[in-house]
């Protein structure tokens, strides 16, 4: 989780010229070392992820190259899908859409379901974190129901509305809520004493504990809850859409491997990392804006 | 002349279960407004838990308190507390920590300006408006104890209550925070509950020091008036005779008639 993004610079500045001149106070260093002290932090950081996935994409090449290879090396990767890479906005109608509807459609998905799931969780999370009876009665229905794997719902969801996009919508709210919904918990009973006491000699009311003390409290812990679900729910859309069909990047990966086509599938699935990395790096983001710096990660 | 602030009959047991262990018993004083009253004891006596029940942070078991003849049996900002710990929220600024309890207390009599410029005159008080934009975990312990003061301050409590307020100060922080409260004392007239474990601490600022026997069940075991003019200053009385005899007298009171056992 810790990806060490905080390295400042350090604001040494050593003159370097030793001529027998009074020594004054150093002045801000030129804007050009800022900027090479920022490119090489940068450069730290991004060359050597590139060299590894150089040196995977050369093996990839050289074990995919040889006849008879099962999987096609990423040359062959790259020219079958070029169309696609370069035009993901075409729509020919029905489901050969361009690569950017059908992730679009995805991600609407998970917006919907994981919206739902984030204020339902964040709701009942709270729920069991301050009241005790509230926890003896659904702690434990939580504790069997979150271990159901989520396409073990999607038949169920499938009968109760006759439609797939309610049910896949389903499947990501039930996917998602639980880690909320433990986490959200957990953190509303670690706020400290101190904190309930301070909002009693205020004396907030509880709708301005619930804004002022609980939710800015336990704003580490609930983000750490959204963190997991926003990664279960993309997990869980991509499976749900190869049974539910229709546009969406799930069905597309299910429908290539049905017509063969092992590059398109492969462009698919870094597309579906790259976008579930995105998806993670933005609640995370939005947790060190909220919480102003003090989120867990 | 009714008492400002009245502990009447005070008992407090905690029950866990079956077991019960009566913390404090039969615990009475009465406080004149603009007193600057101390209660020390032995850690353990319970002399945290008297001062939570005087904020209505914990129920006494029996026996009441009386503000201004009203008994008060929930927490309030009439009597705002200076947690040892400070208990700032981490997530709200300098500023915004005093203007919580600024905005509540004052809601209705004070509009928007009004009480921004009450903030900022607390903020001053304690010698902090220039922190006003920090976060707490930015500043020093000794500043973060000032905002403390600053909120409680802010509340115009009938009482200000103090818990250790210096316990987690170096030396130095701490007699400087102490020479700061003294000042506000002289300056406001504020009625003062101190809790300390400090004996020249208690004497320093103290009109009177409550001395507090070992627990379990702790009473009051004598009550110290400190004859010495205001305002104090700190070195003058390092050798002043009255002072030295108040702080024998403490010192005596807790090391020779009731020294800290272990195992109580």
């Amino acid at each position: 989780m810790n990806m060490s993004a905080m390295k400042t610079a350090p604001v040494t500045s050593v003159p370097a010229s030793s001529a027998p001149v009074v020594a004054m106070t150093p002045k801000r260093p030129p804007r050009m070392d800022t900027y090479i002290k920022a490119a090489k932090e940068t450069a730290a950081r991004v060359v050597p992820p590139l060299i590894v996935l150089a040196l995977l994409m050369l093996f990839w090449e050289l074990v995919c190259r040889r006849a008879g290879s099962t999987l096609p090396p990423p040359s062959r990767v790259y020219k079958e899908t070029k169309e696609l890479i370069f035009d993901p906005f075409f729509d020919h109608g029905g489901i050969d859409k361009g690569l950017f509807w059908h992730l679009s459609a995805s991600l609407q998905r998970v917006a919907f379901g994981y919206s739902l799931a984030a204020v339902a969780g964040i709701a009942l999370g709270t729920l069991v974190g301050q009241s005790i009876w509230a926890m003896r009665g659904l702690d434990p229905i939580f504790q069997v129901l979150r271990t159901i794997p989520p396409l073990a719902w999607l038949p169920l969801s499938l009968a109760a509305f006759r439609d797939g996009q309610p049910s896949a919508i389903f499947v990501i709210f039930i996917t998602s809520i639980w880690p909320i919904i433990i986490n959200t918990a957990v953190g509303i009973r670690n706020i400290p004493q101190d904190y309930r006491n301070v909002a009693a000699v205020v004396q907030l009311n509880p709708l301005e504990f619930f804004w002022k003390i609980m939710i800015p409290a336990a704003a580490p812990y609930i983000f750490t809850g959204l963190r997991i679900g926003i990664g279960l729910s993309w997990l869980a859309i991509v499976a749900a859409e190869m049974l539910i069909g229709g546009v969406g990047i799930g069905f597309f990966i299910w429908d290539a491997w049905n017509s063969s086509h092992i590059s398109e599938i492969i462009l698919a699935l870094f597309y579906v990392g790259i976008i579930g990395f995105v998806l993670d790096r933005m609640i995370a983001g939005l947790a060190k804006i909220v919480t102003r710096g003090t989120a867990l990660n | 002349m009714p008492a400002y602030l009245k502990l009447d009959h005070i008992d407090k047991t905690f029950t866990r279960g079956s077991a019960s262990t009566e913390v404090l018993k039969d615990i009475n004083l009465t406080i004149d407004q603009g007193e600057y009253v101390s209660i020390i004891g032995h850690s353990g006596c319970g002399k945290s838990t008297l001062l939570n029940i005087v904020a209505g942070l914990t129920t006494t078991t029996m026996g009441c308190v009386l503000l201004e003849d009203r008994e008060v049996n929930s927490p309030g900002p009439d009597r705002a507390v200076v947690f040892q710990n400070h208990s700032l929220l981490p997530w709200l600024t300098v500023y915004e920590n005093v203007r919580l309890g600024v905005d509540k207390v004052f809601a209705s009599s004070k509009n928007r300006s009004e009480r921004d410029a009450w903030t900022m005159h607390n903020l001053n008080l304690v010698q902090m408006a220039h922190a006003r934009d920090k976060r707490p975990a930015e500043i020093s312990g000794g500043m973060k104890q000032r905002v403390g003061i600053a909120r409680a301050l802010a509340m115009e409590p009938k009482v200000l209550l103090l818990d250790e307020p210096f316990g987690a100060l170096d030396a130095l922080t701490r007699a400087h925070l102490q020479d700061s409260v003294m000042a506000l004392h002289q300056k406001l007239g504020n009625t003062i509950l101190m809790i300390t474990h400090d004996v020249d601490e208690a004497v320093l600022l103290s009109d009177r020091i409550v001395m507090m026997t070992n627990g379990p069940s702790a009473r009051i075991g004598e009550v110290l008036d400190v004859p010495l003019a205001r305002p104090r200053k700190r070195l003058e009385l390092s050798t002043n005779a009255a002072y030295l005899k108040c702080r024998l007298r403490v010192l005596e009171f807790l090391y020779e008639r009731h020294r800290f056992v272990e195992a109580a």
